[in-house]
């Protein structure tokens, strides 16, 4: 039975091709009509086939649907396909409907920018991208969304191009992406070179005859190594990660949706896809879980300084996405995917509530100059409560769950070292957060009058960055000057709603998964984890991995007693920021200046761009132009072709004085000649 | 129509050359009309060899062959023989439609002396035609010189400021080149005759008995005839007359140049250099320096391309670095790299044709190519920004659009071969993406700060129409390029099995069997009789199954030596 499922990426790409073809000379109301509606069928249509796929029985599973042969050459062909399993039903849920909510929360946001037609269009070929990617039955199709939603990154970025760093952020975030891609196409090609296929049910049973490669490193090893350099660049993590800050400059939905929610996850749900290669590289596992790690407590180090709210939420992101590449890394992809899906409902909730609270500040960014919001904004406060609780990983809310079972995994499975770094993170997350929490909605409103922006701090201010640019350009987007810094006003229902859908799933997100040793059922991982089962995969191979290493009969309290060390952690990081931003709001100021240089650093992000900079791209700057520009090519070989062509000159202009027009010269050559032709024969000793 | 089909797409444009002279060259739009319908005319009488070749793509050696050796001067043995593969048709479907888009291109463009350039145009038309078409060494070597001339004139007349540099250096680099490929052309010749005793041109002929050339002689064969190629192409370090040719000639000059001129060099190192030379292609240390040189070209044009100042030069020097990856394929010497070569040189044709178009668009409203004279194009104009994304998208190689599939093929072959090759050649597509993305935010991206900018028109009705079927190719390779490797297939296995007998899966080569007319009795040749293969698909070939050891196909030595390569001929 086809469930014809190339329907649900091709719904959004519809909707795009119509408003961006068409979009110009609709009325807003209509825009906003085929955005939404080519949004919503996809996501209808996923309730669908995933009420179809909890029909199917096991050996139904995965249901794989071809459509075409897409390329061919030589001995290799990908066709244009779709699988279906666990997994791809929960990631295409995840996709349509927090995609669906924040296209709803756009049609507000976004209604006083210029261009409204263009941003729509380009959000859903986000989602037609995103939705191959999640679907596709072959590694050349997901590469496909992979590059696809990097462009609809890079134009969603760039969406306020009038701004120069908006454009920059934008080309950033496409170039690093395709350095990742480089690892992942080197992947691609070991993998068509040494199976022949890129068809993900005609690779399983070929990878998983290969044993664990235990000691000597191999070619899955490689593989996997190599997807992983893929992932860390889409996922941002070490050492790639470091466009993702200034992805910021999209508009904040966006940063919502792809940046946030799911795009950014892409690298995870490819590794967790890719489980089969992982479980057999034990060391390119244990460079998934100590990269996700690293990255984990890194970014949450920077985060914890931050002053611009999308910043912090930013930084929070990649690490976030840390936990996620942790779990995968101790082979607990169930937990990955879990915090997966709880962070895309938290973290989307977050971005879109800061987003409500900039909106409602006409583009204030900077926590310094927020405060006291929770009187003004009551519903954004409320959701944005329920949030930060749930990222900082207290019971009983979603991220509690999905974080929690993540540590447990890496204690479980022996890497101590992980699960403490993990829980130090988790606590550093709790004050960080409750830092943005106490700065935005308590104490008193620190909100500036237009005259006061101005205060040295480079405002990052999306909606008030740009006014002097030209007036008149038609995607221009005219916001400022239409909600100014009025006094703070709470965002309108379409905003709010979709606050409030992802607040109640930020809340029981996670119930899901509650995890037996809590006396509950663990659903979600009872549903996932047949998708990680190395049996279902392939028939009959011996599931000699380690991968259901997992303790299931560990005696309960343990579990209960890490649960309670980190939510003690969490407890802690509440109380610091309680401490810190609203009884003694003074102190930070202090400790900044005490800690000086550290502060500094951390305020500087590590100063890795800079590094990068001075590393990479200016000595491939210098070394384009003057080697090779106007070294190579213009000094010699140019020189070169030009000498010659001057040589020969110089030698005809020569060779014409010989042309004089003098008789007596004339037969003086004719005599050279000829007594040479008579030396050569007797030379030659012709006779 | 059918059996004369190639020459009368041949012979079209010349027709239209023909009566443009007999128009007063005052009538400048007379000279114009009728110069776009005998463009378009070139194009549409190319349209019914799609179905018909299609139906013929799976039987080997040259179709619609016309003509016989010999017929044209038979004193030295040089004939009328044309006749086409898949690889040959693919270039002319390009060639006559980037013909037709550039000359509709030039309405504008051209004040000066328009009848002349339009006459020129379509005689550099023919002239390209004829080199794809030529089954005759002779012949062949006509139409490479032949179509010099009016490339020459093009950058000299209507050129830019330097353009009489530009011109000589065009000139002289190429004439260098086909001097050197003459002298290989005429030894092949008299070692025809020396095995034969017979003279003849005749392409099949010589396909036989020039891979018996051995030792040193065939070293410095081969290189005569990739130096021309090699210049064509061009690779580096032979490429610093293209930056030139293409910032001085007019934009449609520059189109057809990038689009199909720099096509010949490469369609020379596969028509030629890999049949008549397969066991020199195969010796290591060539096949490695043409890979290197390919490299070298790769990353060495992206990163001249990021720092150039100048739009049209940036996408000169991009061209050096996707011509690498069609060189790189080509010396893959496998069934994936070569076809991914091929479609890639469609694609750049498609693509880069496309930005030398768009570059002109700016051009000719504001007469400056500096990048920094520009800035917030998208907001004067939408449309053309939006079907600039696209192309440059495109020449990015992102999915879905032509350049991934070309290059995709192009480094899955490659690096079947070498892992080293393929994952030195990736960084030129990150560097793709870094020269073209900086191209796009600087000119396109910001607020319009030059106010001579301010006013300017978004495309025409004309301009579009330039732009629209350069557009629907490039989805259409993307989204669907099964029918062009269909195409390929026979050709590219044909050849592979020339070059590499040993190499798994595929028919035994025929070169020259096809039905050739009036094949004097006396012509020894291998063998004449069509002999229709399997359809070759390769898939039961190579198929790698689960082997963990598969080795890539060693670079053969031993077994690609002369004699093999002529037992493989047919003989």
């Amino acid at each position: 039975m086809s469930m014809h499922l190339w329907i649900i990426p091709l719904l959004p790409l519809a909707g795009a091709a119509v408003n961006g073809l068409l979009g110009k000379r609709f009325p807003r109301a209509l825009v906003n009509a085929i955005a939404l509606g080519f949004t919503a069928a996809p996501f209808a249509m996923a309730l669908w086939v995933a009420a179809q796929f909890a029909g199917l029985s096991p050996d139904q599973i995965p249901h794989i649907e071809r459509y075409a042969t897409w390329l061919s050459a030589g001995a290799f062909s990908a066709e244009y396909g779709m699988y279906l399993d666990q997994l791809s039903v929960i990631m295409m849920l995840v996709v349509t409907g927090v995609g669906f909510l924040i296209h709803v929360y756009s049609v507000g946001y976004m209604e006083h920018e210029g261009g409204y037609y263009r941003y729509f269009a380009y959000l859903n070929i986000f989602m037609f991208f995103m939705l191959t990617l999640v679907l596709a039955n072959n590694y050349l199709l997901m590469f496909v969304g992979w590059e696809g939603v990097g462009l609809a990154s890079y134009l969603l970025i760039g969406f306020w191009f009038l701004k120069k760093s908006a454009a920059d952020a934008g080309k950033k975030a496409f170039i690093t992406n395709r350095v990742g891609d480089f690892g992942f196409l080197i992947a691609l090609f070991l993998l068509i070179k040494h199976f022949g296929t890129l068809q993900y049910d005609s690779l399983w049973p070929l990878i998983s005859r290969y044993p664990v490669e235990t000691g000597a490193a191999g070619l899955l090893t490689a593989i996997g190594l190599l997807m992983l350099v893929g992932a860390t660049g889409k996922s941002a993590q070490i050492p790639l990660y470091v466009w993702l800050p200034d992805a910021m400059e999209g508009p904040t939905p966006v940063s919502a949706l792809i940046h946030a929610a799911t795009m950014v996850t892409a690298g995870v749900y490819m590794v967790a896809r890719s489980h089969l290669v992982f479980n057999r590289a034990p060391d390119a596992q244990m460079a998934v879980a100590v990269i996700g790690t690293l990255t984990a407590i890194f970014a949450a180090s920077i985060g914890i300084v931050q002053t611009d709210i999308k910043k912090v939420l930013a930084y929070s992101t990649i690490s976030q996405l840390g936990y996620m590449f942790m779990a995968c890394g101790v082979l607990d992809y169930v937990g990955g995917i879990f915090h997966l899906m709880t962070h895309a409902f938290f973290k989307a909730l977050l971005f879109l509530a800061a987003g409500s609270v900039i909106h409602g500040l006409g583009g204030e960014q900077d926590m310094r100059h927020m405060g006291g919001l929770r009187k003004y904004l009551p519903y954004t406060f409320w959701s944005m409560t329920i949030a930060t609780f749930a990222i900082a990983g207290l019971p009983p809310f979603a991220g509690f769950f999905s974080k929690d079972r993540i540590l447990w995994s890496a204690w479980s499975s022996g890497y101590h070292v992980l699960w403490l770094v993990g829980v130090i993170t988790a606590g550093m997350t709790s004050f960080y957060m409750f830092r943005l929490w106490f700065l935005t909605f308590f104490g008193k409103y620190r909100g500036p009058n237009p005259e006061t922006v101005a205060h040295g701090h480079d405002a990052d201010a999306q909606h008030a960055g740009h006014t002097g640019a030209v007036q008149d350009a038609k995607d221009a987007h005219a916001a400022a000057g239409s909600h100014g810094h009025r006094s703070p006003h709470e965002s309108p229902w379409v905003m709010v709603v979709p606050l409030m859908i992802l607040a109640l799933l930020s809340l029981v997100g996670g119930w899901a998964g509650v995890p037996h040793s809590l006396h509950g059922s663990d659903r979600f991982g009872t549903f996932l984890s047949p998708a990680f089962n190395e049996a279902s995969a392939t028939p009959g191979a011996a599931a000699a991995t380690p991968a259901e290493a997992k303790p299931e009969s560990e005696d309960n309290s343990t579990e209960l007693a890490f649960s309670s060390i980190s939510v003690g952690l969490a407890a802690l990081g509440f109380l610091a920021a309680w401490w810190l931003y609203y009884k003694r709001p003074e102190l930070p100021e202090r400790m900044a200046k005490a800690a000086g240089g550290l502060y500094t650093l951390l305020l500087d992000k590590y100063k890795i761009d800079e590094l990068y900079g001075a590393v990479i791209i200016q000595p491939l700057i210098l070394l384009s132009t003057n080697v090779f520009w106007k070294g190579i090519d213009q000094g010699l070989i140019d020189r070169a072709v030009d000498g010659s062509a001057t040589d020969a000159r110089e030698a005809s202009d020569a060779m014409r004085h010989m042309q004089s027009g003098n008789i007596r010269s004339y037969a003086g050559w004719v005599a050279v000649g000829a007594a040479a032709v008579i030396a050569f024969m007797v030379w030659r000793g012709v006779r | 129509m059918y059996n004369h089909i190639l020459s009368i797409i041949l012979f079209t444009p010349l027709v239209g050359a023909a009566l443009l002279l007999l128009v007063p060259k005052e009538n400048k739009d007379a000279i114009r009309w009728l110069a776009n319908i005998f463009a378009f005319l070139g194009f549409a009488v190319s349209l019914p060899l799609v179905p018909w070749f299609w139906a013929l793509k799976e039987r080997a050696g040259f179709q619609f062959v016309e003509g016989a050796p010999n017929n044209w001067i038979p004193s030295i043995g040089a004939g009328y023989v044309i006749g086409i593969d898949g690889i040959s048709f693919l270039l002319i479907m390009l060639t006559t439609l980037l013909g037709a888009i550039s000359i509709l291109s030039s309405w504008n463009a051209i004040q000066d002396r328009v009848k002349e350039y339009y006459i020129w145009f379509l005689v550099l038309q023919a002239g390209m035609l004829g080199v794809f078409m030529a089954n005759d060494m002779f012949l062949f070597f006509v139409f490479w010189e032949a179509m010099l001339v009016p490339m020459y004139l093009l950058i000299g007349i209507w050129g830019g400021p330097r353009k009489l540099y530009a011109a000589i250096k065009f000139f002289l680099y190429t004439l260098f080149g086909s001097v050197l490929m003459l002298l290989g052309i005429l030894f092949l010749y008299f070692h025809h005759h020396t095995l034969t005793g017979v003279y003849t041109f005749y392409l099949p002929d010589l396909y036989a008995t020039a891979p018996k050339i051995g030792g040193h002689a065939a070293i410095w064969l081969f290189f005569a005839f990739f130096l021309g190629f090699a210049i064509k192409v061009p690779m580096f370090p032979f490429h610093t007359w293209l930056p030139d040719a293409h910032v001085e000639a007019p934009t449609a000059g520059s189109v057809i140049l990038a689009g199909v001129l720099l096509k010949m060099g490469t369609y020379g190192l596969i028509r030629f250099s890999l049949p008549f030379f397969p066991a020199v292609a195969m010796t290591p240390w060539v096949r490695e320096f043409m890979i290197v040189l390919s490299l070298i070209g790769i990353i060495y044009g992206a990163l001249v391309s990021l720092m150039q100042k100048d739009m049209k030069k940036l996408v000169a020097y991009s061209s050096v670095s996707h011509l690498g990856f069609c060189t790189l394929g080509i010396f893959a010497l496998n069934p994936a790299g070569l076809s991914g070569s091929v479609l890639q040189q469609i694609n750049h044709g498609i693509s880069t044709g496309a930005l030398f178009l768009i570059v002109g668009i700016l051009y000719e409203r504001r007469h400056t190519r500096e990048i920094s004279e520009y800035g917030g194009i998208s907001n004067v104009m939408p449309v053309y920004a939006t079907i600039t994304l696209i192309m440059f998208m495109s020449s990015m190689g992102l999915p879905l659009l032509n350049g991934f599939v070309g290059e995709f093929t192009i480094l899955q072959g490659t690096f079947m071969e070498n892992k080293a090759w393929a994952a030195w050649a990736v960084p030129g597509v990150i560097l793709a993406a870094a020269y073209l993305l900086w191209l796009y935010q600087r000119v396109f991206f910001g607020p319009v700060n030059n106010h001579k900018n301010e006013g300017l028109l978004d495309l025409s009705g004309r301009e579009l129409a330039t732009f629209i079927p350069l557009v629907i190719i490039a989805f259409w390779i993307g989204l669907y390029p099964k029918p062009f490797f269909q195409i390929l297939s026979t050709p590219v296995n044909n050849l592979v099995a020339t070059v590499r007998p040993d190499y798994p899966g595929l028919n035994k080569p025929v070169l020259a069997a096809q039905p050739v007319p009036t094949t004097p009795a006396d012509m020894p040749g291998p063998a004449k009789t069509p002999e229709t293969p399997k359809p070759s698909t390769n898939t039961d070939g190579q198929k790698p199954g689960v082997a963990t050891t598969q080795k890539p196909l060693p670079v053969n030595t031993a077994k690609a030596d002369l004699t093999a390569a002529a037992a493989a001929t047919g003989k």
